[in-house]
C-alpha cells in the first residue's frame, strides 16, 4: 500500500494530458449544522487525479477537516467559490451527507443536481423515501454509500465501516473525558489506583474499534455480542466475551444480527442488569438494519450504575440502546453521564474525510475511473449501491444471492460412516491375528530346523531390529533426511564384510570383489557422515 | 586382537550406533549423535583391521583412501537441492557392496560348514545377493530420475505385475537350482583359468539371478512416479540395510546383523510414515503408477470459479499488512532453488515483528525431510519450521499463506471431496487463512492428476511464474518499501 501511495504522489503531480475530456468531479462544502467532514482531502484528490479525473472544490469546503483552500490548490485541484456553478460544472459530485435545504441559497440540493450527473454520498434511501423522490425528479444518478453490499470485495468501499471504526474509538474518547478516573490500573506512592472497567455491548466494527482503544488505555473490557462467531475477534483484541447460557445465534444477513428470541432477550437483559452495577463505562451499538435500535440499558440499570460513571450510546441515532439516552446531547442522570453524541465521526473530521474520501477513490476505481466510467448495472456492488439510475428508483436492489452460510460444512466430509468403519477394523484384526500366527509357525519352524550358530545370530537380529524400531520412532521428522545420511552412511559398515575377505591370494576373483566392495563401502562411510555433519550444521535456531 | 576382544569392539559399536540414531530425535543432540556414529565406525573398522582374519593391509590401504577421498568430495560438493540424488546413489554403493561381498564369500566357502548349515549359509548368500542386487538398480535409477536423466513419469509397461512375480518366481526357482549346485553349461568358450570359476557348483544359476535382480530393481524403480520418491528413498535406504544384514549372517558376523537390522527398520519406518502422510498402501505404491486408475483425472465435477491472478506488488502489500504469516513449500521451491530469498522474506518479516513460520507437510519435496534441510541451509531457524499436524489449526489465525511451489499437498478435495484420488490423504488446510497466495507456473494440476479447488477459492490469489524469481521480487518490493513506510504512515489510513 505505501509504495503505491508514494508513487501516486510523484506522478500525480505532473500534468497529465488526456485526449479524451476528463470527467469533472465536483466536492461542495456540507451544509448540515456542525458538520466538519468533506467528501475529499487533498490526498485523496491525487487519488482521483490518478484515476483520470479533474477535481472542483467549493471554497472553504475542508476548513473545518483542518483542511484548507491552498492544500487543495496545491494538490491540483480547482477552487469554486460559488455553489451553484460548482454542482452545474461537475460531471459527478460528492458528498457525506444526504442533499438537504441549502440554508443560503434557499434552494434544495436536490434541486442542483444537473440531469445525466452523479450523485454520490450516504442518502438512507429507506428512512428518506421523500429524499429519493425528489432526487428521481431531476433525471440524475445516484449512489448511497450506505447501500454498498457488505461483501468481501467492497470492504475497501464500505464507507459505514470506516465511519463506525471512527465512532467506536471516538466512543471511548469521549467517555474517558467525561469520566473522572484513570482506565488504567496504577500502584503509586500516593496508593492503589484500579482499572475502569467497560462493558461495550455489540462487536461489530464500531465495537471492536472502542474494544481496541478501551484496551490500550488500559481499562478492564468485557464484550458481548449475540453472534457468537465474533467471541475470537472479541478475545483476540484482549477483552472477555460475555456469554449467556443459551444457545442462540445471532447472525443476521450482511454481517449485522438480527432479532433474537424473547427468551434469549430476558436472559441477555438480566446479565446487563448484574454487569451494570460492576462496570464504569459501558458503550453501546447494537444496530439492527431497519428497524429501531433494541433497548438493552433500562432506566434501573442506569440507576444502578455507581455515581460518575458513564454510558455512551452509539445508536442514539437510531433510538438509542439506553433508555433514557437524548441524541445529540450529553448530560447527567442520577449521577450518570449519558452521552448521545450522534456526529463522533464527524468530530474527526480530518480521520473520517481522508477514510471516507478513500472509500469514494475506490468506488470510483470499481467504475472505471474517468475514461471508462460506467455505471455497471451487471457489478453487484455499483447495483447494490445505486438508488437511482438516471431518474429511475431501482432502490431496493434486487436480492443478492447470499454467499452459503460460513464454514461449518468443512468438517463433514471427514466423518465415515460407521459401518465402514467396524468393517475395517475388523479386517484389521483378523490380518493382525493371521501375522501372529504366520510369525509364530516360522518360529517353530525355525527352532526345529535351524542350528544353533544360525539362532544365536537370529536373536541379534530381531532385537536389533526392535531396538531399531523403538529409536527411529523418536526422530523428529524435520531430521529425516540427515537420518537417511547417516543410516546410509552406517550401512557402509558392510565393508567390514569386504575386509574379511581380502586376505587371500591378490589376483583370486574373491579378493578383487572384496576389494571393490570395501572401495564403494568407504565412499558411502566417508560420504554418508561427512554430509551429514554438514547438514546438521545448518540447523540453528 | 582376539576374537574376544573384536566381540567387545563390536558391542562397543554396536551401541555407538544405537546412540547415535537416538541422537538424532531433536536437533540440540542430532551433531553429538552424528560423531557418535563416526567413533562407531571407527572402532569397527580398527577392531576388524587388526584382527587375525585381515592382513593384507596393502590392498586394503589402496582401496579405503581413495573411497574415503571420492566420498569426502561428494559429501562437500553436493548442494542441498540435490540431496536426495547423492542419498540415492550412496544406495546403490551398499547394494553394490552387499552383491560383491556375496560373491566373494561364495567363491571362498568356509570348509567347517556341513549340513544344514551349509544349506543356510547358502540360502543368505542367495538372499544377500538378491536383494543388494535390487538395492543397486533400483537406487541407480532413483538416482536418474531425481537427477532428471530418466523422465520421472512412471514407467508403466503392460502386465507389469505379471512381470514382477515372474521375475520374482524364476529367481526362486534359480535358488533352488543354486542349492543343487546346478552348472547350465559346461564347456564355455574363455580363458582356461576361468572356466574353473565359472563352472564352480551353482554359480550360473547365482549369477542369472544377479541380473534378473538388477532388472527387477529397474522395472520396480522405473514404475514409480516422480512425487512418490520419497517413499522410494526410504524403501531403498530399508533394502540396504537388509542386504547388509544379510551379509552379516553370511559372514556371522553381529555387528553387520545389528547395523543392517537398525538401518533396516529405520527405512521401514520412513516408508511408512511418507505412505502414511500420501493415505497410501506401501504395496500400492511400491508396484507403481498412481492408484488404479493411473493418470486419469477424478471424474467430479471441475471445480466451478474462476483463479483470481495476482502479481507481486500486490503480494508485497499484503505480506505488510499481515500479523500473522505461513509459508507451505513444496519441491517447486527446491526445483526453483528458491529458498534464499524466501529465506529472506521471512528474515525481513520477522524484523517487523510479524509471526512467520512454515508448514511442512511430510511428503513435500523428494525424500524425507527435504524441506527441513532447504530450509535449514538457507538459515530459516528450525523452531519456525512446523510439521503439518502442529501447525494445520493454527492456519484459521493466520493472514496470508504463501503457497510456494505445492500442489497436492494443500488440496482441499482430499478432505472434501471422498471421490476424489486423494481423498483422505492428509493435507495441509492452508484455504483456512484469510488470504492464500499459490505460487506456481500455471494452473496445471499435480503429480497426482486431480485438480485443485483451492485456486478457485475465494481468498486464493494466484501469482503465476517461476517461484524464484517472484520470490525474489517480492523481497525487493518490501525493502523498497522499508524506507518509505515512516515518512507516508499518514497517508497509509486506509
Amino acid at each position: 500500500m505505501t509504495i503505491a501511495v508514494a508513487k501516486e504522489i510523484q506522478t500525480g503531480q505532473e500534468p497529465k494530458m488526456e485526449p479524451k475530456k476528463a470527467k469533472k468531479i465536483g466536492i461542495p462544502k456540507e451544509i448540515y449544522p456542525d458538520e466538519r467532514r468533506v467528501a475529499a482531502t487533498p490526498d485523496t484528490v491525487k487519488k482521483l487525479q490518478k484515476l483520470g479525473f479533474e477535481v472542483l472544490i467549493e471554497s472553504g469546503a475542508g476548513e473545518a477537516a483542518n483542511f484548507q483552500n491552498h492544500a487543495y490548490s496545491e494538490a491540483g485541484c480547482g477552487i469554486v467559490a460559488d455553489t451553484e456553478t460548482l454542482w452545474a460544472n461537475a460531471d459527478i459530485l460528492l458528498k457525506v451527507r444526504a442533499p438537504q435545504m441549502h440554508p443560503t441559497l434557499g434552494k434544495h440540493e436536490a434541486e442542483l443536481l444537473k440531469s445525466n450527473h452523479t450523485l454520490i454520498s450516504f442518502i438512507w434511501p429507506s428512512q428518506n423515501p421523500e429524499l429519493l423522490d425528489k432526487l428521481a425528479a431531476t433525471n440524475a444518478s445516484v449512489l448511497a454509500m450506505d447501500a454498498v453490499p457488505r461483501i468481501s470485495r467492497a470492504q475497501k468501499l464500505d464507507a459505514l465501516s470506516s465511519m463506525a471504526n471512527i465512532a467506536g474509538y471516538r466512543a471511548v474518547i469521549e467517555a474517558a473525558n467525561n469520566f473522572g478516573r484513570f482506565f488504567t490500573g496504577q500502584i503509586t506512592a500516593a496508593g492503589k489506583v484500579l482499572p475502569a472497567k467497560v462493558m461495550v455491548i455489540g462487536a461489530g466494527v464500531a465495537g471492536l474499534a472502542a474494544i481496541g482503544a478501551a484496551r490500550s488505555l488500559g481499562a478492564i473490557v468485557r464484550a458481548f455480542d449475540t453472534r457468537p462467531v465474533v467471541k475470537e475477534q472479541v478475545e483476540s483484541l484482549g477483552a472477555e466475551f460475555l456469554e449467556l447460557n443459551f444457545q442462540e445465534d445471532g447472525s443476521g444477513q450482511g454481517g449485522y444480527a438480527k432479532v433474537m428470541s424473547k427468551k434469549f432477550i430476558a436472559a441477555e437483559i438480566a446479565l446487563f442488569a448484574q454487569q451494570a452495577k460492576e462496570v464504569d463505562i459501558i458503550i453501546t451499538t447494537a444496530l439492527i438494519p431497519g428497524k429501531r435500535a433494541p433497548l438493552l440499558i433500562t432506566e434501573e440499570m442506569v440507576s444502578s450504575m455507581k455515581e460518575g460513571s458513564v454510558v455512551v450510546d452509539l445508536a442514539a441515532e437510531q433510538g438509542g440502546n439506553c433508555a433514557v439516552t437524548k441524541p445529540n446531547e450529553i448530560y447527567r442522570y442520577k449521577g450518570v453521564t449519558i452521552i448521545g453524541l450522534t456526529d463522533l465521526p464527524s468530530r474527526m473530521a480530518t480521520q473520517a474525510s481522508q477514510l471516507y474520501g478513500s472509500n469514494l477513490c475506490h468506488l470510483l476505481t470499481e467504475m472505471g475511473g474517468s475514461e471508462n466510467y460506467k455505471i455497471d448495472l451487471e457489478d453487484e456492488v455499483i447495483r447494490g449501491a445505486l438508488v437511482l439510475h438516471e431518474g429511475k428508483i431501482t432502490w431496493p436492489p434486487p436480492q443478492l444471492s447470499q454467499p452459503a452460510p460460513q464454514p461449518v460444512a468443512s468438517s463433514q466430509p471427514k466423518v465415515h460412516t460407521p459401518k465402514e468403519e467396524s468393517a475395517t477394523t475388523k479386517s484389521k484384526a483378523n490380518t493382525g491375528l493371521l501375522w501372529i500366527l504366520l510369525a509364530g509357525s516360522a518360529l517353530f519352524a525355525l527352532g526345529v530346523g535351524a542350528p544353533s550358530s544360525f539362532l544365536s545370530h537370529f536373536t541379534v537380529f530381531v532385537l536389533a531390529c526392535f531396538v531399531g524400531w523403538q529409536v527411529i520412532w523418536n526422530v523428529s521428522p524435520a531430521l529425516h533426511t540427515p537420518l537417511m545420511s547417516v543410516t546410509n552412511a552406517i550401512s557402509g559398515i558392510i565393508i567390514i564384510g569386504g575386509m574379511l575377505q581380502i586376505s587371500g591370494a591378490p589376483t583370486s576373483p574373491t579378493t578383487i570383489l572384496g576389494a571393490i566392495a570395501v572401495l564403494v563401502g568407504t565412499i558411502n562411510i566417508s560420504g554418508g557422515f561427512l554430509v551429514t555433519q554438514r547438514m546438521l550444521k545448518m540447523f540453528q535456531k | 586382537m582376539t576374537n574376544n576382544l573384536l566381540t567387545v569392539a563390536y558391542i562397543g559399536a554396536s551401541a555407538l550406533f544405537i546412540l547415535s540414531l537416538g541422537g538424532l530425535s531433536n536437533q540440540e543432540t542430532a551433531r553429538q549423535g552424528n560423531i557418535f556414529g563416526i567413533i562407531g565406525m571407527a572402532i569397527a573398522f580398527i577392531a576388524t583391521a587388526l584382527s587375525s582374519q585381515v592382513t593384507g593391509y596393502g590392498l586394503l590401504a589402496t582401496v579405503i583412501l581413495p573411497g574415503a577421498i571420492v566420498g569426502a568430495i561428494l559429501a562437500a560438493r553436493v548442494a542441498m537441492t540435490s540431496m536426495p540424488e547423492l542419498v540415492a546413489i550412496l544406495h546403490s554403493f551398499v547394494g553394490l557392496a552387499a552383491v560383491l561381498v556375496g560373491f566373494a564369500n561364495y567363491l571362498s566357502p568356509d570348509p567347517e560348514l556341513v549340513g544344514v548349515e551349509a544349506t543356510i549359509h547358502e540360502i543368505e548368500i542367495f538372499v544377500g545377493i538378491f536383494i543388494g542386487a535390487i538395492t543397486f538398480t533400483g537406487s541407480v535409477i532413483a538416482f536418474g530420475k531425481l537427477r532428471g536423466i530418466i523422465g520421472s513419469k512412471p514407467l508403466i509397461l503392460p502386465a507389469r505385475h505379471l512381470l514382477n512375480i515372474a521375475m520374482l518366481v524364476l529367481s526362486v526357482w534359480l535358488g533352488v537350482k543354486f542349492m543343487e549346485g546346478a552348472t547350465f553349461w559346461e564347456n564355455i568358450q574363455i580363458p582356461q583359468n576361468y572356466v574353473a570359476i565359472l563352472t564352480q557348483e551353482g554359480l550360473q544359476p547365482l549369477l542369472i539371478m544377479t541380473a534378473i535382480a538388477f532388472v527387477l530393481g529397474v522395472h520396480l524403480v522405473a514404475a514409480i512416479g516422480g512425487a512418490d520418491m520419497p517413499v522410494v528413498i526410504s524403501m531403498l535406504n530399508s533394502y540396504s540395510g537388509w542386504a547388509a544384514a544379510a551379509a552379516g549372517f553370511m559372514l556371522s558376523n553381529d555387528l553387520l546383523i545389528i547395523t543392517g537390522a537398525l538401518v533396516g527398520s529405520s527405512g521401514a519406518i520412513l516408508s511408512y510414515i511418507m505412505c502414511k502422510a500420501m493415505n497410501r498402501s506401501f504395496i500400492s505404491v511400491i508396484l507403481g503408477g498412481f492408484g488404479e486408475g493411473t493418470g486419469t483425472p477424478s471424474s467430479g465435477a471441475k471445480p466451478a470459479g474462476e483463479a483470481t491472478a495476482t502479481n507481486v506488488e500486490e503480494v508485497a502489500e499484503l505480506l505488510l499488512d499481515a500479523k500473522s504469516v505461513i509459508i507451505v513449500p513444496g519441491y517447486g521451491m527446491a526445483a526453483a532453488q528458491a529458498q534464499h530469498p524466501v529465506s529472506e522474506i521471512t528474515k525481513f518479516l520477522r524484523e517487523r515483528k510479524k509471526n512467520v513460520r512454515f508448514g511442512i507437510h511430510p511428503v513435500a519435496g523428494r525424500m524425507p525431510g527435504h524441506m527441513n534441510v532447504l530450509l535449514a541451509e538457507a538459515n530459516v531457524p528450525y523452531d519456525i519450521v512446523l510439521e503439518m499436524e502442529e501447525i494445520n489449526e493454527d492456519f484459521s489465525e493466520t493472514d496470508v499463506v504463501l503457497v510456494i511451489g505445492a500442489n497436492d499437498t494443500v488440496n482441499p478435495s482430499a478432505l472434501e471431496d471422498p471421490t476424489s484420488q486423494i481423498a483422505g490423504m492428509p493435507v495441509l488446510e492452508v484455504w483456512n487463512a484469510a488470504n492464500v497466495v499459490v505460487m506456481k507456473r500455471s494452473l496445471a494440476s499435480g503429480y497426482a492428476g486431480v485438480d485443485n479447488p483451492l485456486f478457485y477459492k475465494e481468498n486464493t490469489q494466484m501469482l503465476f511464474g517461476d517461484a524464484k524469481q517472484n520470490v525474489a521480487a517480492i523481497l525487493s518490493k518490501l525493502v523498497e518499501s522499508a524506507q518509505p513506510m515512516i515518512t507516508t504512515e499518514k497517508v497509509l489510513v486506509s
